[in-house]
């Protein structure tokens, strides 16, 4: 089946801080079918995500799809809270970077 | 300006321009502003702080925001409010919220009524950290500082370990100056929303709305689009609805960028907490109310059973120093981690085993970090490519000991052996790394967020005195 990234389908997708403690992760998409046709798909589902970032999905606090903002939004407990040595990003928002080329089945 | 939230009509509610999301951070755009200004609000209000900027500024009582940037601000906003004659709410002040924060924003506005000859008015201010005696107690008594976001309860040997505490306050400080008749209220902590909501829920518009009202403006042009910071909002409560317009030209509010706004930086888009209660936004409906203006009706309030108030604590972790070493060599980036290994050997021999357990407040312990850039140095163990690393390589290495003259030689070591590390079949023999800088950098000491937990308070002013001066001729 022909693909496309996710990056094509999204207009908006970042990371940041929800606190000291977490990164949150946000997919928001212009149209309501491109939010359909990538929720439907299961490429960014909770299993998705944790085994795209390799972390167990214990670490996934929140999964939601918000459907006023058309968005897929998750959030991701740190190992290391904002800012201790050795962080490298102490504000959460270079972390979404692997979800942009998820590959999103198309029809056709 | 076409018919709209920001135009005149009979039937306004309270109106509030916010001009900037973390003021102090980078300066506020005036152009938007001052046509903010120019629909006559009935409050300026803006937020100054956050935890976002880790937990030094904190730690250290410093600030992450330079002093001119910072008084642009407030000098923007006060003569505007001050013309206006309305009154102009901060909170959070100087990024951290701490006491010297609020008692830096007082004797800026005190210094900006003097250079501009402002004629008399009221400035209230209210504190926000927290004694650690007060947290001690409620541990020692039983009552549990409970942790937020999986954290256990807080320990006395985490409290200990922490160097400031400050406290987040709700709306209870904000109303109490207003009633006093203040009209610039410089806020220490506080949540975001409380800063918009307290004068709406002053004014008796529903707690719902008001809070809601709060979360939406509270990053000023963050919800609108395109994509642009430090541009000014005009929000507008009434007894039925919020509504937020974009007052730069090039921005609207539209009910994507509201909604998206609505789940920025945080862990779910439903519920926002504050002291005394939260509000459930699940149900809430987006409207396009004009071209620039989104309108919101639909929030619940719900009251909490005690007066809990959000912590948030930094405690130091030592002295720092900063290191950097290239790579190119494909065989050394390869064997990146033993070349790290090598190096941490070298300073374990000379300062034996790592490990800030017992911390330097013991004087004893140190750590030290590799961040590698061009493999994994942003994401670390979540790198789906960490397997396959660039072709040239960026370690950032940081030394923290509990003297500086201690950090600068382990930072020394750490990195300056990286360049004598043994690979057995490594081709270059002259030297393992490229330096940049053959030398290591202070850096600010390093702290960590020891503190994320809520405390059970007597009554929401428990933790946040408030005080009214008179300012000006």
């Amino acid at each position: 089946m022909k693909t496309v990234p996710l990056v094509d389908l999204a207009k908006t997708i970042r990371s940041k801080n929800a606190g000291v403690d977490k990164i949150t992760f946000d997919i928001i998409f212009r149209e309501r079918a491109a939010f359909d046709l990538v929720r439907k798909s299961g490429v960014v589902s909770k299993t998705a995500v944790a085994r795209l970032l390799s972390i167990p999905q214990t670490r996934i606090t929140d999964y939601v799809e918000f459907e006023p903002a058309l968005a897929i939004k998750f959030t991701i407990l740190r190992l290391l809270t904002s800012g201790s040595p050795g962080d490298g990003d102490i504000f959460g928002s270079q972390q979404y970077g692997p979800l942009l080329g998820v590959e999103v089945p198309v029809p056709g | 300006m076409t018919e709209s939230a920001a135009g005149h009509r009979a039937n306004k509610g309270l109106r509030i321009v916010c001009p900037n999301g973390h003021l102090g951070f980078a300066p506020l755009k005036t152009a938007s502003f001052r046509l903010g200004l120019d629909v006559a609000p009935d409050l300026v209000c803006a937020d100054s702080g956050s935890n976002d900027i880790g937990p030094v500024p904190l730690g250290s009582d410093g600030t992450a925001s330079p002093l001119a940037w910072q008084t642009h601000d407030l000098e923007e906003m006060l003569l505007g409010a001050r013309r206006l004659g309305v009154p102009m709410i901060i909170g959070s002040a100087g990024d951290t919220g701490a006491n010297s924060r609020v008692d830096l924003f007082v004797g800026i506005i005190q210094e900006l009524a003097r250079k501009h000859k402002l004629a008399p008015f009221k400035l209230g201010y209210f504190y926000s950290e927290v004694d650690k005696e007060r947290v001690r107690r409620a541990i020692t008594s039983g009552d549990a500082v409970q942790g937020l976001d999986g954290r256990p309860d807080l320990t006395l040997a985490e409290l200990d370990a922490t160097d400031r505490i400050v406290g987040m306050a709700g709306v209870h400080p904000f109303i109490k100056l207003l009633d006093g008749g203040a009209d610039v209220i410089i806020g220490g902590r506080s949540s975001d929303c409380a800063i918009f909501a307290a004068p709406a829920i002053r004014a008796g518009y529903p707690e719902a709305l008001a809070y809601f009202y709060g979360k939406i403006l509270e990053c000023a042009s963050f919800c609108a689009e395109p994509y642009g910071g430090k541009e000014s909002v005009l929000g507008e409560i009434t007894h039925d609805d919020i509504k937020v317009t974009a007052m730069f030209p090039g921005q609207r509010c539209t009910v994507a960028s509201v909604a998206a706004h609505a789940m920025y930086e945080r862990s779910n888009p439903f519920f926002e907490h504050f002291v005394g209660g939260h509000i459930d936004m699940g149900r809430c409906v987006y409207e396009q109310f004009d071209e620039r203006t989104t309108r919101v009706t639909g929030p619940s309030y719900v009251p909490a059973s005690e007066f809990r108030v959000k912590l948030e604590g930094s405690g130091k972790l030592g002295e720092r120093y900063v290191g950097m070493v290239g790579i190119r060599d494909p065989y050394t980036i390869a064997n990146v981690d033993a070349v790290i290994a090598w190096a941490r050997a070298q300073a374990e021999e000379r300062f034996g085993p790592p490990g800030l357990g017992s911390g330097p407040r013991s004087g004893q312990g140190y750590q030290l970090t590799y961040t590698v850039y061009g493999r994994d140095g942003i994401m670390g163990e979540m790198e789906p490519l960490r397997k396959t690393p660039g072709h040239e390589l960026c370690v950032v290495v940081q030394g923290v000991a509990p003297t500086k003259a201690m950090a600068e030689e382990l930072c020394m070591i750490g990195t300056r052996q990286m360049f004598y590390a043994r690979l057995p079949n490594v081709r270059g023999t002259a030297g393992g790394v490229a330096f940049v800088l053959d030398e290591v950098l202070p850096a600010s000491p390093a702290y960590r967020w020891t503190v994320n937990h809520t405390l059970r308070m007597t009554g929401p002013l428990e933790l946040f005195p408030t005080h009214l001066i008179d300012v000006g001729a």
